[in-house]
């Protein structure tokens, strides 16, 4: 079906290519910014670290996506992977195994998952409040479980998942990878990325229309948790231990961010996971050239800010129709590719 | 209550300082417990205080300023000692300070200071965290011993004093040392993942044979940076010496182990100075200095670090 796979690529090319003017960046401050090569039995690079410094806000983004998809918010994904990485740690000082661990952590993201679901589908509390209360919570949870130090751990398991590597490629990557290209694959070859979109562009008629929304939504919020968990694991693997205080904090706005710049409307419907991980990609790409541009640390949010905003910008349905029309010859009507301008339509009729 | 509130006032302010230490009974007003180090300070406050037989009455604050001053209100109440005092935040103490004072219970400032006139309290413990930068700053400087060096900086939080005055610390013990040249610098915020992160970026930016040492602005920060160096092949302690600040019982063990070089300590023990100071001001009237800096000391690998590992870990940190 060539039909399908164009239109998936028009989808993302601004993405892409807002992504090659990123890494065009870093290769002008840092010339030898795409030389890789094997040390210490692993990749070593800047653009395997852009990568792997990635994959948590890719990993957040992709449940993510899909709680925006519906129209809802998920704040509380940071403090999540904080409370994730503080069971993980918790369950592996008492000396359990490395599978164990995880699947503690993964409990109890989905556990917070589950509520921020119920407090938006059952009690119909607004999600960015519903999640508000979690975010200010949670990492308080997390520091009851590591009684506020840094919960520090040998476990060579689950170290593996954050800083270990699998051919030689870091396994944050593969991690990230497989589960995005999962996900794309259950939401787009059934129904269900559909039946999302369909909640996020008009709840009630779905449900009129036989969609049992109340469910989903509930599964879309787990399904955030979840990924939420499999980030804090990571990060704490990462630094062999878990830090209450510092883990995730802010990653929420980042992973927002992303799937904004992944061209996905804030205000639901139509949503691409692959544009979103692009985004995440390109979040990392701009902390990559700050931190290789060796500019005093006085600059860092300035630089990230303008960046961003420049992104933003050209990506606004304002520039994209004006780009549109001077590519035109004819006086054409609006673009029918940008999801921004299209949703209050949908939302009138 | 009241009454027997001015009777004790009344008899303090008459008798003579006789009593033993035995007999003191000290309020503590304390933070919170927002970071490791805040966690061991009130460990080894309540050690200290234990040893010197003094009853020690404690008042955790969460991070409020309004529930310290309701603690030192009632330490008064009380007719306490003397207070000891960690400030949440440096204003607004002019008035219970002043309470205190006119119910003649000194008061000693703990690990910050406060703006206020310095006749209201007795005297304030405090590191100097510009001498604990140029501590580090030495270190490297006798170290090297003249051979070229290039330094990459882990900064503190942006912005923040410990940053910007660890900074200048080290920067002026390596100012008359032109083989010693700090090549980056970038924050790490305060945290072990971004040392990690920021660390990885230093590595590529400048080729890991090309950096010599490390100097972070915390433990925590240079214990992320060593996983790093690990990572991309290296020797940390060796290929790259590693010199951080607050001797944390991680970095002790890192030590230990051979992959960092040197740390020096931010004391938890505020509290025993303090006691002295306010044992020999109640014995005999001995006034203190206004300002006594804690010892900065510096831990090497001649220090018998895993055993001073198993003395820390269980402080709280």
């Amino acid at each position: 079906m060539p039909g399908p796979k164009h239109s998936v690529l028009k989808r993302i090319m601004p993405q892409l290519l807002i992504l090659a003017a990123a890494l065009a960046l870093n290769v002008l401050v840092f010339p030898d910014f795409f030389d890789i090569d094997f040390r210490n039995g692993r990749l070593f690079g800047s653009l395997i670290d852009v990568l792997n410094r990635g994959a948590p806000v890719a990993i957040l983004c992709i449940g993510m996506t899909l709680v925006i998809a519906t129209r809802g918010i998920d704040l509380s994904v940071g403090a999540v992977m904080a409370i994730a990485g503080a069971t993980s740690a918790a369950v592996v000082t008492d000396g359990h195994g490395w599978g164990t661990a995880l699947l503690a952590g993964l409990c109890a993201g989905a556990l917070c998952g589950l509520w921020n679901g119920v407090l938006v589908a059952v009690l119909k509390i607004q999600p960015i409040v519903a999640t508000l209360v979690l975010m200010v919570a949670g990492r308080g949870v997390a520091q009851l479980i590591t009684e506020g130090k840094i919960l520090t751990f040998s476990n060579e398991g689950l170290i593996h998942l954050g800083a270990g590597t699998i051919a030689g490629v870091p396994t944050p990557i593969l991690i990230w990878m497989a589960l995005g290209a999962l996900v794309i694959l259950v939401v787009r070859r059934t129904a269900l990325g559909m039946l999302i979109e369909s909640i996020g562009i008009n709840e009630r008629s779905s449900r009129l229309a036989g969609i049992n929304s109340r469910v989903l939504l509930v599964c879309v919020y787990l399904v955030s948790g979840l990924c939420a968990a499999l980030a804090g694991v990571i990060v704490a693997a990462d630094i062999k231990g878990a830090d209450a205080n510092n883990a995730g904090l802010w990653l929420e706005l980042d992973a927002i961010l992303a799937v904004v710049i992944g061209g996905n409307s804030l205000l639901g419907g139509r949503f691409s996971i692959l544009a979103s991980l692009l985004g995440a990609l390109i979040i990392q790409s701009v902390n990559s050239v700050i931190l290789l541009s060796g500019m005093p640390p006085e600059f860092n949010l300035v630089i990230k800010a303008l960046l961003i905003l420049a992104i933003l910008v050209i990506q606004s349905p304002r520039i994209t129709y004006l780009m549109y029309m001077l590519r035109a010859s004819g006086p054409q009507p609006q673009p029918d590719t940008d999801p921004l301008s299209n949703s209050p339509k949908e939302e009138a009729r | 209550m009241k009454l027997r509130t001015t009777l004790l006032a009344g008899a303090t302010a008459l008798l003579p300082m006789t009593a033993f230490a035995a007999d003191l009974t000290i309020g503590f007003s304390q933070i919170g417990s927002e970071s490791g180090w805040r966690a061991a300070e009130t460990t080894v406050t309540k050690q200290e205080a234990e040893a010197r037989g003094i009853d020690l009455k404690f008042a955790d604050a969460q991070q409020k300023q309004e529930n310290q001053i309701k603690a030192i209100r009632s330490f008064i109440a009380q007719g306490v000692d003397a207070i000891l005092l960690a400030p949440v935040v440096a204003t607004g103490w002019d008035e219970v300070l002043e309470e205190a004072q006119d119910a003649e219970i000194p008061v000693v400032l703990l690990d910050r200071t406060v703006d206020a006139s310095d006749d209201l309290y007795l005297t304030a413990v405090t590191s100097d965290l510009v001498h604990e930068g140029s501590v580090a700053g030495q270190w490297l400087v006798d170290a090297m011993g003249g051979t070229d060096c290039r330094i990459v900086e882990l900064q503190g939080t942006t912005g923040s004093s410990p940053a910007i005055d660890r900074k200048s610390g080290f920067e002026q013990a390596i100012a008359d040392h032109d083989n010693l040249e700090i090549v980056r610098s970038q924050t790490g915020d305060f945290t072990r993942s971004q040392g990690k992160v920021v660390m990885e970026s230093f590595l590529k930016a400048e080729g890991g044979e090309n950096i010599c040492a490390l100097y972070a602005h915390n433990d925590d920060m240079a214990v992320g940076a060593i996983q790093a160096i690990k990572e991309a092949g290296l020797n940390p302690g060796d290929d790259i010496k590693v010199v951080a600040i607050d001797a944390v019982p991680d970095a002790h063990l890192a030590i230990a182990n051979g992959e960092m070089n040197a740390t020096i300590e931010l004391t938890p023990n505020m509290a025993g100075p303090a006691l002295d100071a306010l044992e020999a001001y109640l014995a005999d009237g001995t006034m203190p200095p206004k300002w006594i800096q804690t010892e900065s000391r510096l831990f090497t690998a001649d220090d018998d670090n895993r055993a001073i590992y198993e003395q820390k870990k269980d402080l709280g940190y």
